[in-house]
């Protein structure tokens, strides 16, 4: 059983006086077999996160269990788990053969095992004809799929995943994604991906933990993330383009109280004849869909609309916009937190 | 942008073969003067194209002679010590250097600082300054005259280990965490990553350290008083008798050729491995 347990995770760097805490008390329960995405921006605390269940940092206070073993002690090399790094850290003077079998290697697993399992992996990733090259001969895809090779023949309770698809242009990000996907789905072995683009997160997640300045923000499903997010935060990192956050919306009209913040999808706003009044002020066609940049009082808003508009309004126009009913979201002013 | 300047080209070629001329004609000069006798030699002009008594002059070098005012030591024995000497030093050097540098690097340890701090110090202390005491120390542990006594004392290296050290942080710390994920402890990621990582590097002070360890003239000249503890470079001084006697320069140039064989010799080797280390590597 790989599931992961995360209970009061603190990271501080520094001590005394000089004491940063970077991780405040992260809390989470990992199934087996879960594809866990940690999501948020840079400098939040999720590759630190990572690391911690990896070993590459030491916990300052709190419990990280792995299979129901508490690992806080434990090297690396023994937690049983495997990384795909962001730069692939391949041995730049090893074959991709000995990259994959280096750890094999250590172990004292028997050549014949070696062997098998790193043909075996080989074959799922399709890179059998490149097992003779060294890393500096292969592409960035072909390097990033040997660096999950080397993962997958370790055989591990739990992959984990840090931003692994950052340094890939975006095609090959596309492609890959989707071999990540697959092979999960015929390996079934518990994953934690990181990764700051909300985009892989919503694609790539069973569940994801959304991460803001080292705090747990929201851990759910995608469905629950975008469509029930907990927190200011979490509704506008999640989608793009960002939801709209307004303070001063006509709340009574729609039953919010007063001095919440009325949250609203682009998607979910309707240009017609009647509604909020609105000026445009960019328009942006992205070919499916066009954006609409409007400006109401002194906040923004952005309405996204499909390319059936018979006509792009003009730049200062006004226009009217009503909001979808059953798509608002309402959040406390100050706390920033979903009101029920 | 390739200029097509005739004239330049000319002049380019013009100045380097001048050059070269320069530096080599001195080496054919001594080559010239090891194949005539010494009586061809004092005469005037001297004779610039080669004679006929090469094997002659390179075997009285190499295995001693009785004529002759200066030393009359084999020289074969004394470019055996050199080579040792070189040898053990530039092995001892980089090993050394290595294992400094990734105690440097990748460890830390109490008064880490005050280590590298005083490594670097003695960068600026060279071996005449410290050659008194040197002397002294080598001297009561027994070890004069002897391999240990002329290799020893010049083993540590501070520029050594600066490189390492330097090319050390190159290194990614993601290779070091994948090497920690695959279960390899800090002696195994030396031996199988750093290390043949490190060859060009290596491969550059070879070279360096080589010719360092071949060229020592004055700790040998204190440490060592016995002819056949003699390396090659002192040999040469010895040969060549002060005052008005007449020295036998043909056999001490055939001594300065063979002197310099073996270095000329580990640098050409040494070039095919740089241009092999520099068209391998990318990280």
């Amino acid at each position: 059983m790989a599931s992961i347990s995360l209970n009061n995770v603190i990271k501080r760097y520094g001590a005394g006086k000089s004491t940063v805490q970077v991780l405040h008390g992260v809390n989470a329960e990992i199934a087996d077999r879960e594809f866990i995405v940690i999501v948020g921006p840079s400098g939040c605390g999720k590759s630190t996160l990572l690391r911690m269940v990896a070993g590459l940092e030491e916990i300052s206070e709190g419990k990280i269990a792995i299979g129901g073993k508490v690992v806080n002690d434990l090297e690396p090399a023994a937690r049983d788990i495997a990384m795909v790094f962001q730069n692939y850290a391949l041995y730049p003077h090893m074959s991709v053969f000995d990259n994959m079998a280096y750890g094999l290697k250590i172990a004292k697993v028997p050549k014949n095992d070696i062997k098998s399992r790193v043909d075996k992996a080989a074959g799922i990733l399709e890179l059998g004809h490149l097992l003779d090259r060294k890393p500096r001969e292969l592409s960035g895809g072909q390097r990033q799929r040997v660096a999950m090779g080397r993962a997958i023949v370790r055989q591990p309770q739990v992959f984990l995943f840090d931003e692994p698809l950052s340094n890939l242009d975006a095609k090959l990000r596309v492609q890959t994604r989707l071999e990540i996907q697959k092979l999960h789905r015929e390996l079934g072995i518990t994953s934690l991906f990181v990764t700051h683009d909300q985009v892989e997160a919503m694609t790539l997640a069973q569940r994801m933990i959304v991460m803001n300045a080292g705090r747990m923000e929201q851990f759910g499903t995608p469905e629950e993330v975008y469509n029930r997010p907990a927190t200011t935060f979490v509704a506008s990192f999640m989608g793009s383009p960002p939801m709209n956050l307004l303070k001063q919306a006509p709340n009574a009209d729609f039953g919010g109280k007063p001095g919440a913040i009325l949250g609203i999808r682009p998607e979910h706003l309707h240009i017609g004849p009647s509604g909020w009044a609105v000026q445009v002020d960019t328009l942006e066609m992205l070919g499916a869909e066009r954006l609409v940049y409007c400006r109401m009082g002194d906040e923004f808003l952005i309405v996204r609309t499909d390319e059936s508009l018979t006509s792009a309004p003009d730049i200062g126009a006004t226009i009217h916009v009503t909001p979808r009913a059953d798509r608002l979201h309402w959040f406390d002013a100050g706390t920033g937190k979903r009101l029920p | 942008m390739v200029e097509r300047n005739p004239w330049l080209n000319f002049l380019a070629h013009a100045v380097v073969i001048l050059g070269v001329l320069i530096v080599a004609f001195p080496l054919y000069l001594a080559f010239v003067a090891s194949t005539h006798t010494a009586q061809e030699i004092v005469q005037a002009p001297m004779p610039l194209l080669p004679g006929s008594h090469l094997w002659d002059t390179y075997r009285a070098a190499l295995f001693g002679r009785d004529t002759g005012t200066g030393s009359t030591a084999p020289v074969a024995r004394m470019m055996w010590v050199s080579l040792v000497t070189a040898l053990v030093i530039t092995f001892g050097k980089i090993a050394i250097s290595l294992l400094s540098a990734f105690a440097i690097v990748y460890f830390r340890f109490p008064f880490k600082n005050f280590f590298f701090w005083a490594i670097f110090v003695t960068l600026m202390l060279p071996v005449e300054v410290r050659i008194g005491p040197t002397y002294k120390v080598v001297s009561d542990l027994g070890m004069l005259n002897s391999y240990a006594g002329l290799t020893i004392p010049l083993i540590a290296s501070a520029t050594a280990t600066f490189l390492f050290r330097q090319f050390f942080l190159t290194v990614p710390d993601e290779l070091v965490e994948a090497a920690r994920m695959d279960g390899a402890g800090p002696m195994r990621f030396f031996k199988d990553i750093l290390l043949p990582l490190s060859k060009t590097s290596m491969a550059a002070l070879f070279v360096i350290q080589f010719i360092y360890g071949w060229n020592q003239y004055l700790w040998p000249l204190l440490a060592t008083t016995s002819e056949d503890m003699y390396p090659v470079v002192i040999g040469i001084k010895r040969m060549i008798a002060g005052g008005d006697a007449a020295n036998e320069w043909n056999v001490v140039m055939a001594t300065a050729i063979l002197a310099m064989l073996p270095p000329a010799f580990v640098v050409v080797l040494m070039q095919k491995w740089f241009v092999k280390g520099l068209v391998d590597t990318e990280k």
